[in-house]
């Protein structure tokens, strides 16, 4: 017997969760959101969304392959997340070499170039938007209004519409159908009461805290309120700004992806903060109508900056 | 009025296991390998050699310094042997090898009951001293040095720490139910050696008979209070139900949560006017002040899924565990992995052929299945070690630090304080064996 017993450090026993096991939940979290999108813009959004994941898979395979790493990786379920997570920050109508093309660029150069998973300093979704963002702007912000027909009027977001100065609860769009996702804008990001049910799935089992989304979404709130109103300072719509891009998508399930938030709790708050604040600047001032990717993506650059000044206190140092 | 520590993790404990079985008496082993450091500090020296028959309790291995402790004999036989032998935690440990030769007496004789109210605290710990008594918990800290803090810290709390946080481990829980009174006894004892003011009586809430069997018998003492400062049983301990978090039975942890003082990083108990004893310790401290008893046995919990009976038993010091398989019957199934001590800083075996010495609390077994066989994977900074490190260190960043052989920067990091819990390891998602980059690290730093 004695050959054959297993001899190492401890502790000798490990919880269940498994990084495998996340990433799974995430997607799993996601899903009611993809299904709201699907049947809130037709059956072209999952075409979209199948193809992103294929894509992404794909990529990843490859890219383990080229980098001769174990290709069994692939079913880490973190490819599958990027895929998913990308597709769903495309508008409906989109060609479908566009979520193809996102996957491959998010994957290859915004992940497996850095190291892979866990090594990459950008969110790799928020990555593949960006560069379909500047590559084809016109197919990014070509929208589709609620409708299951193909050729469904084209329309515009909310928050585009209330860029171009027009009262968008005038339009005929009511907080209701912001909340349950009768409006233009990404597959993902529309129906807000299906993203908000996932992530109470991934607060509850403690996949994500609270420190992320919840100062993420009240800074953009109060920002919002004090200064985005037509009639001076605190008059601003909070409500309307928090509901109508993809804030709730970006809070809940992009900033705080592990990889590419700080690690202490503290450090969380602070790139909460900074994601609102930069959102907030990039809708108040930018040509873009929405900032909530790059917003993120920003501060992603400053995590490890975050990480190096929020260290948590030795238990017993002095004070 | 309980109070939070930040950090910990929740494992499941399997203490169901042999939570039930009472402690069986200790058997006598055809032979009993004696570590000659089976302590904290620096080992005992032999005072027989080979050839000599000793009896149960007689010395056989004297301290060599201060924080140092006496070893006796724990069956009465022929010393066959001195040699180097494997312990649970070292390699090569001096140890004294005694065989009975038949006939023997193997049952310690105790000295007279004697009245111990007019003995001065310093008479008790020369007694605890010759009786070899270190701490119980698992570190082995010798008790006589643990009890006579310097003057210039004086100890108004004494914590009776019966946390018992490792899983599978019940040999605690046993013990309070099974010598509440004794335990009790021995508390009283160590409030009068400090001169304390205040005493606690700890335990986690999985141990609700135990809590009921200490209420209990607090209740009787009240009745029949001794009263007078400095006589025994001045101090009426609080009794404190935890709740369940692990590492909460740790000196630091169980000091915060009780009295909400907060040990300096770097420093002890006593530097915030507390100790910590474990129920085992104090029991032990009884046998020795009332019985002259030394510590030559222990309670000890073998326990797995795989063990045909899960038992929890008093065993002498140095009977080898390769000699227990009657007591707990064999396995019904082939372990992969034997630890002495619990399943989160317990020690991994290399066969059966090792001693019970005082550190062990126990021995856990567990098979293929309940071995994490997962492959380690990458870090994805997900964050759980941060939230689970009881004393506030980045494992994750230090095991970076480590690996990349950057000791200086992981010295300022803090990696010094790890008491080597192993929660971050038990919590990490991609299975990287943290503990074992915080260990090398704090060896490492040993030498800049």
């Amino acid at each position: 017997m004695s050959e054959a017993l297993v001899v190492s450090i401890g502790p000798h026993i490990k919880d269940k969760v498994s990084t495998k096991r996340i990433m799974w939940a995430v997607t799993f979290a996601l899903l009611p959101a993809g299904i709201a999108g699907v049947f809130i813009f037709g059956i072209n959004s999952l075409f979209v969304i199948i193809a992103g994941i294929v894509a992404a898979v794909v990529t990843e395979a490859l890219m383990l392959a080229v980098r001769k790493k174990d290709i069994g990786a692939v079913w880490d379920g973190s490819a599958v997340l990027t895929g998913l997570l990308l597709a769903y920050n495309l508008p409906p109508q989109s060609p479908l070499w566009m979520p193809v093309a996102g996957s491959f660029f998010a994957i290859a150069i915004g992940k497996q170039v850095f190291g892979g998973l866990g090594h990459n300093i950008f969110n790799p979704a928020l990555v593949g938007r960006a560069f379909l963002m500047i590559s084809w702007p016109v197919y990014m912000t070509t929208w589709q209004n609620p409708g299951w027909k193909v050729d469904a009027v084209t329309g515009a977001t909310p928050l585009a519409l209330c860029k171009e100065g027009q009262a968008i609860v005038m339009k005929g769009v009511s907080y209701w159908d912001l909340f349950i996702g009768q409006r233009g804008g990404c597959i993902g990001e529309v129906c807000v009461i299906a993203l908000l049910a996932g992530a109470a799935y991934l607060l509850v089992k403690k996949y994500i805290t609270w420190h992320i989304p919840s100062t993420y979404i009240a800074t953009v709130a109060v920002m919002s309120w004090a200064f985005n109103g037509k009639a001076g300072l605190f008059t601003g719509d909070a409500l309307f700004f928090t509901l109508a891009g993809g804030l709730i998508l970006g809070a809940f399930f992009m900033a705080t992806d592990y990889v590419t938030s700080p690690l202490s709790p503290r450090g969380k708050v602070i790139f909460g903060v900074g994601c609102g604040l930069l959102t907030f600047l990039i809708r108040k001032f930018s040509g873009y109508p929405e900032g909530v990717s790059y917003a993120i993506l920003i501060m992603n650059s400053i995590t490890p900056i975050i990480d190096r000044y929020t260290f948590p206190k030795w238990f017993g140092a002095p004070r | 009025m309980q109070y939070r520590f930040r950090g910990g993790v929740h494992p499941l404990t399997f203490k169901s296991l042999a939570s039930d079985k009472l402690i069986k008496r200790s058997f006598i082993p055809k032979r009993v390998v004696l570590p000659l450091s089976q302590h904290t500090g620096s080992p005992a020296q032999a005072v027989v050699s080979v050839g000599d028959r000793v009896n149960v309790g007689d010395l056989v291995a004297k301290p060599s310094g201060h924080i140092s402790a006496a070893v006796h004999a724990s069956i009465a036989g022929k010393i066959t042997k001195i040699a180097h032998f494997p312990t649970y935690n070292q390699a090569r440990v001096l140890s004294i090898v005694i065989e009975p030769e038949g006939g023997e007496d193997q049952d310690f004789k105790p000295k007279p009951d004697r009245n111990i109210d007019p003995i001065p605290k310093e008479e008790f710990l020369g007694i605890i001293r010759d009786a070899g008594v270190v701490g119980l918990g698992g570190a082995g800290f010798p008790a006589d040095v643990k009890l006579s803090p310097p003057a210039n810290k004086p100890v108004d709390t004494v914590i009776l720490n019966g946390a018992e946080c490792e899983p599978y481990l019940t040999c605690d829980h046993r013990l309070m139910l099974e010598k509440t009174q004794e335990i009790l006894t021995g508390l009283d004892i160590i409030v009068k050696i400090l001169g304390a003011k205040h005493a606690y009586i700890a335990i986690e809430k999985n141990k609700l008979s135990a809590i009921y069997a200490m209420e209990k018998a607090l209740k009787l003492n009240s009745l029949e209070r001794r009263a007078g400062p400095g006589r025994l049983g001045s101090v009426k301990p609080k009794l404190i139900a935890l709740d369940e978090k692990y590492p909460q039975g740790a000196e630091k942890q169980i000091i915060k949560v009780i009295l909400n003082r907060i040990v300096p990083a770097g420093g002890l108990p006593m530097d915030v006017g507390c100790v910590a004893n474990n129920v085992g310790t104090a029991y032990a401290i009884y046998e020795a002040v009332y019985f002259g008893k030394p510590l030559f046995e222990r309670a000890i919990t073998i326990t797995g899924s795989c063990v045909r009976e899960p038992v929890n038993t008093w065993v002498r010091m140095g009977t080898m565990l390769s000699d227990m398989k009657d007591i707990f019957g064999g396995f019904t199934k082939e372990p992969k992995k034997i630890i002495m001590g619990g399943p989160m800083m317990g020690f991994a075996q290399y066969s059966m052929d090792t001693p019970i010495s005082k550190g062990v609390s126990g021995v856990v077994f567990l098979t293929e299945e309940e071995i994490d066989a997962h492959k380690e994977s990458v870090c994805i900074r997900c964050g759980r070690c941060v939230d689970a490190c009881p004393i506030g260190l980045v494992p994750t960043t230090l095991m970076y630090r480590v690996k990349g052989e950057n000791f200086p920067e992981a010295k300022s990091l803090g990696i010094a304080n790890c008491y080597e819990c192993g929660a971050c390891a038990y919590i990490c998602p991609a299975k990287i064996p943290l503990l074992d980059y915080m260990k090398f690290g704090k060896a490492k730093i040993q030498t800049i």
